[in-house]
């Protein structure tokens, strides 16, 4: 996998300028030639400013990640650093026993978040988009949880899923000694428990993004497959879905992101105990743990980043082709 | 406009859609159960739960466990805190990301797509990525005098340049789309007309874009006020937190009880609801606006 996005990051920096060049040719050159110098050195200021910020901040650190992910570091004195090569890949994928169940726990967390609420969210979307009465208020219902932070959801759900007190242990009557069902501690169900708060908002995402692709569908479409005699499913398959493609790739690209960037919710549920460990914890604690080690952390990042490249380039890739013909 | 349209259309009642009413409404209150169930236990008095159970008739329902949240933990100390970072970071953001998005948008200088593509894709990264080496750059940085902590560590500007590096990426991606909609020859005529760079900016094309801005700010205030990764990280005095990451440290000292821990968190949700329900069309059309060019 690796081995294609190396080949693709050449094409997505060489392929478009050129292509784009040559239609507009003229206006940038007519634009620059009434340009004052002051002119210039504004824009230079208005460019360089942002970029610079976020170099330093965002890519300046991502590259430092990778760097010291082959390096040990105390973290005082540059010149403490030291050269380990491979080591800390090798202590991280043989040693740790954490490494591989968080692994395996953020693809699970992307598995379930785009086979049950993104369906969900795109089957709602589509009930929503029927011109029917009350739309708003049910989209307000099930959008309400996208707008809280995920740790209020985490504090909320807690409420459901606490042992003693939590609203399912009391309805089913587990909630006495003996009959405990602990949904938090149980490293068999803590990450069931944990994604159905996270689906639960993940739906109503999802719902707005599949809402916003659906308007854009022409009318005239649906007009004519009724004509032809298809029935709302056959409609739906054979005529709405393939028009929702661009949505699509969003969707995917943004529940991708979403199952990596997962933290919040399993830090404010139990900090990412067992049963419940992402990559995202596991670097996390690596920093505010008794136990800083700069290295070994930055490799656990650098096999997050690496998944995430992955993900991000060919989407840039065809994002940014797509503009460029547009 | 939708609602003319939707009056003149309405269908006659069928069966049909009595169903799909009956199943949304259903679907919808499920989704509400959660957020009801915490205002139930919110509202009712601790030791009155703890004799009843929490599944029971209420006896007395109150605003009390709210007040006490609220004056125990100090919160009004940690929305001040929320407000300090978020919004210079929201107005700073929108200030610089519009600046990269016209530079990008109105000017072909061939750099611009290489510029697009790295603001896009650091907004993408996961925050974890960064995180370890940002936070050895922000103990490393020393600002005698200018934070409290004398470091970018443990302080608002710290996080702020946060949120702007990071939140940057993201609107001046859909701010540089917005503009290309934007004719060109409005600014072509400016041009002609010798008006400066910063005026067609700051008078031409800014102006135009306020929808766009409109929304980026509302759904950049929901973000920031909602960040809890950053001010965990970043901060290390409890006392210094913005609320949403407060939230964790109350709930083990002053929430003594779930009933209090349901208020404490209900109250760090109101100003996201409130800006939800006022401004729910611009949150929409963000998160859309973004979506939609991809």
């Amino acid at each position: 996998m690796s081995s294609e996005t190396t080949t693709k990051i050449p094409e997505a920096a060489t392929v478009p300028p050129p292509g784009a060049a040559t239609p507009k040719r003229r206006v940038p050159h007519g634009h620059q030639r009434l340009l004052t110098r002051r002119d210039r050195i504004t824009l230079g200021f208005m460019a360089g400013v942002p970029t610079i910020l976020h170099v330093a901040l965002v890519w300046v650190t991502a590259l430092a990640s990778i760097a010291l992910a082959f390096t040990t570091w105390d973290g005082i004195g540059f010149d403490s650093i030291q050269w380990v090569g491979l080591q800390n890949f090798k202590e991280l994928f043989e040693q740790n026993p954490q490494f591989w169940p968080a692994l395996e726990h953020n693809v699970i967390w992307f598995v379930v978040l785009i086979a049950i609420p993104t369906p969900l969210g795109l089957f709602l979307a589509v009930q929503l988009d029927k011109k029917i009465r009350f739309s708003r208020v049910y989209q307000t219902a099930f959008f309400l949880p996208v707008v809280l932070s995920m740790a209020v959801i985490g504090f909320v759900w807690q409420l459901v899923y606490n042992p003693d007190t939590g609203l399912i242990n009391s309805v089913i009557g587990a909630n006495e000694p003996g009959k405990y069902i602990d949904w938090i501690g149980d490293p068999d169900l803590n990450l069931w428990a944990i994604l159905i708060a996270a689906s639960w908002r993940h739906t109503g995402y999802m719902m707005i993004l599949y809402l916003a692709g659906l308007k854009g569908v022409d009318p005239s479409l649906r007009e004519a497959s009724a004509l032809d005699g298809a029935n709302e499913w056959q409609t739906f398959k054979n005529v709405i879905f393939p028009t929702l493609r661009p949505t699509n790739t969003v969707v995917l690209v943004v529940t991708i992101i979403e199952a990596l960037r997962a933290f919040d919710l399993v830090f404010v549920f139990n900090k990412g105990a067992e049963g419940t460990e992402l990559l995202s914890i596991l670097v996390t604690n690596n920093i505010i743990g008794e136990s800083s080690r700069i290295g070994y952390g930055s490799a656990i990042a650098v096999v997050l980043l690496l998944i995430s490249l992955v993900v991000i380039i060919p989407y840039l890739v065809a994002t940014f082709r797509k503009e460029r013909r547009a | 406009m939708s609602t003319t349209v939707m009056t003149k259309v309405r269908t006659p009642v069928r069966p049909a859609r009595v169903l799909l009413h009956l199943f949304l409404a259903g679907a919808a209150l499920a989704w509400l159960a959660p957020l009801l169930w915490a205002l139930y236990s919110a509202m009712r008095p601790y030791a009155e739960t703890s004799e009843k159970g929490y599944v029971s008739w209420p006896d007395k329902l109150s605003f009390d466990n709210f007040t006490n949240a609220y004056q125990q933990s100090d919160m009004s100390h940690y929305f001040v805190n929320t407000m300090i970072i978020a919004v210079p970071a929201v107005l700073v953001t929108l200030f610089l990301s519009s600046m990269v998005a016209f530079y990008v948008s109105r000017f072909d200088f061939r750099l611009n797509l290489a510029l697009l593509l790295i603001f896009t894709a650091g907004n993408l990264l996961p925050q974890q990525v960064i995180i370890t080496p940002l936070y050895r750059m922000y103990l490393l940085i020393d600002l005698p005098g200018i934070t409290m902590s004398g470091k970018l560590y443990d302080s608002a500007l710290g996080l702020v340049l946060i949120h702007v590096a990071f939140q940057s990426g993201f609107c001046a991606f859909v701010l540089a789309n917005y503009m290309r909609s934007l004719p060109h020859e409005l600014t072509e005529a400016a041009l002609v007309d010798g008006a400066s760079v910063w005026r067609m900016y700051w008078q031409i094309v800014l102006p135009l874009c306020k929808p766009a801005m409109a929304a980026l700010a509302t759904l950049l205030s929901i973000w920031i006020y909602n960040d809890f990764f950053w001010a965990l990280v970043l901060i290390s005095t409890g006392e210094n937190m913005p609320i949403t990451s407060a939230l964790n440290n109350l709930s083990g000292a002053y929430f003594t009880d779930p009933n209090l821990v349901a208020a404490g968190a209900l109250l760090t949700a109101i100003p996201t609801l409130i800006v939800y329900f006022v401004l729910q069309r611009q949150f929409v059309s963000g998160l859309t606006l973004g979506a939609n060019k991809g």
